[in-house]
């Protein structure tokens, strides 16, 4: 079996006196999309944020083929973030910046196009998630949420990233409108053959993305199988969250 | 009871956490300086900063010179008018201008201005996520939203200051020959007699530290903002005022180092 697209070792990351991640072992295989669930402030932000190198973790490895991003030089770093794309979730879409300008702001980054080409090219990547070219000339600010999110995934997906994350794709989304985001989001992932890490607490919206999922608890993986077994998985842990029961081994905790 | 230990304590606590933000500050400004070095460079990004520092910054700047200089006129005639020194007025105006007010005011006034609108800006980008965004697209935040900032502040209040220099001396000629009866040429040839390369030289150098100082604390405060509105809101101040602060304690810094002898 050839080494996973992302393999993550004994990851750890505490702030102050509260451990966030407590020894993630993850491994992610490629063309695969690994979908991560857990409570709001179990971590799940933390972990993409390690592996896109914007916090710094205290103990652990994470490598991309093969390669252990955490003691890479800066610029070989960076090399590797090119090849990611992402989704935040709130969008974090630029406002000083037109829509085609969000879009193609990787591709301008990365020399990849001209502000002529870059046009066309973000005008063509926005027919791909559904919008018309001609929102490239709106504001982020005078779109609704949902048009917001597909501008976010349109740059995400605009310098054909390897590696795709979704941070909380559908929350603040109707629930018809959330299908139709994972619905971009899957065909995107299987037309660019990347492989994707989702994080998500949106049952509905695990299974739709997620080939394999795993589940965070206080800081560490409890659980790992197919997306597909995660409503049935006989883990006590996941049955309570995914069928949002109050009653079950996890307690709402209401004081830290 | 009173442990007189808890005293020390909190004096060294406050000494670290104060030796800790100015080195924080330290290498905030210097890894901002480094990128102005290295490629690629963001000229639109610079470009829309410098018109923020200079050209929108101009009316509140050119009030503040014409006031201060017209003032400074009024005031000196009225003490020095009481033991006949008239003369020396033209001096008093372009000196203190020249060397002090032009800078200082134009600084804390670019300050409140510019500085609360860096911070507020970079603030919400942090908060939003945007700053994270920019790193997911091959873009270094430091190099794209800081740099620029950093080098506008430095090109941009010197160029206000000059301007600012002109219109001070041009408020105190306005009241001392219109008011104050003086004869205009006469106020001029003094004006110029007076005045050296050096105070010039000095003012603008003062101009270009505190333009750097108010970027720097604009991006600082704002690129470490935290938790929501709130969290900008005080990045926000505390931009104005570490800026304003610092402004008038490098002033004395600079005046001692070109003027002390």
């Amino acid at each position: 079996m050839s080494d996973p697209k992302i393999r993550i070792r004994g990851l750890t990351k505490a702030f102050g006196d509260k451990t966030v991640l407590d020894g993630i072992d993850l491994d992610v295989e490629a063309g695969t999309s690994m979908v991560v669930i857990g409570g709001s402030g179990s971590g799940k932000s933390v972990l993409l944020k390690c592996i896109l190198g914007l916090i710094e973790p205290d103990a652990g490895s994470i490598a991309i083929d093969g390669r252990d991003v955490l003691r890479l030089p800066r610029q070989e770093r960076e090399q590797v973030n090119a090849r990611i794309g992402m989704l935040f979730q709130a969008g974090a879409l630029f406002d000083s910046l037109t829509v085609w300008e969000n879009v193609a702001f990787g591709l301008l980054a990365q020399h990849k196009a001209n502000r002529f080409e870059a046009r066309g090219r973000a005008g063509a990547i926005l027919a791909q998630v559904g919008l018309d070219p001609s929102v490239g000339d709106l504001s982020p600010a005078e779109l609704s949420g949902g048009m917001q999110k597909r501008v976010g995934l349109a740059r995400a997906i605009a310098a054909q990233p390897e590696i795709l994350f979704f941070d909380e794709p559908t929350t603040g989304l109707d629930p018809i409108m959330g299908a139709v985001i994972d619905g971009l989001i899957v065909d995107c992932v299987k037309r660019l053959g990347s492989t994707a890490i989702a994080i998500t607490h949106d049952m509905a919206s695990a299974t739709r993305i997620g080939d394999r999922a795993a589940m965070l608890f206080r800081g560490k993986l409890v659980w790992q199988g197919p997306a597909a077994e995660l409503l049935d998985s006989g883990n006590p842990l996941v049955d309570q969250f995914t069928h949002g029961r109050r009653e079950g081994p996890i307690q709402m905790e209401l004081r830290r | 009871m009173i442990d007189p230990l808890d005293a020390v304590a909190a004096v060294g606590r406050g000494t670290i956490g104060a030796v800790r933000s100015t080195g924080a500050v330290a290498l905030f400004g210097a890894t901002g300086l480094s990128h102005l070095l290295r490629p690629p460079f963001y000229g639109r990004m610079f470009l829309l900063a410098f018109i923020e520092f200079s050209y929108f910054s101009l009316p509140v700047v050119a009030l503040t010179a014409v006031f201060s200089g017209a003032v400074i006129a009024l005031q000196s005639y009225t003490g020095f008018s009481r033991f006949g020194a008239e003369s020396a007025i033209a001096g008093i105006v372009v000196l203190s201008v020249v060397r002090e007010l032009g800078p200082v005011l134009a600084g804390l006034m670019v300050a409140g201005r510019v500085g609360a609108a860096m911070a507020a800006e970079l603030g919400t980008m942090r908060v939003t996520d945007q700053i994270d965004a920019l790193g997911t697209l091959s873009t270094n935040p430091m190099k794209y939203l800081v740099a620029p900032r950093l080098l506008a502040g430095v090109i941009a209040v010197p160029l206000l200051v000059a301007v600012a220099d002109v219109l001070g001396v041009a408020g105190g000629f306005l009241v001392s020959t219109v008011k104050l009866g003086f004869n205009p040429s006469g106020y001029l040839t003094s004006t110029f007699n007076i005045l050296t390369t050096t105070d010039v030289v000095a003012g603008l150098v003062k101009a270009a530290a505190f333009g750097f100082l108010i970027a720097l604390m604009g991006c600082y405060h704002g690129y470490n903002s935290k938790g929501g509105a709130q969290g900008v809101g005080a990045a926000t101040t505390s931009a104005v005022v570490a800026a304003s602060i610092l402004i008038l304690a490098f002033d004395y810094v600079l005046t001692e180092l070109f003027f002390a002898r």
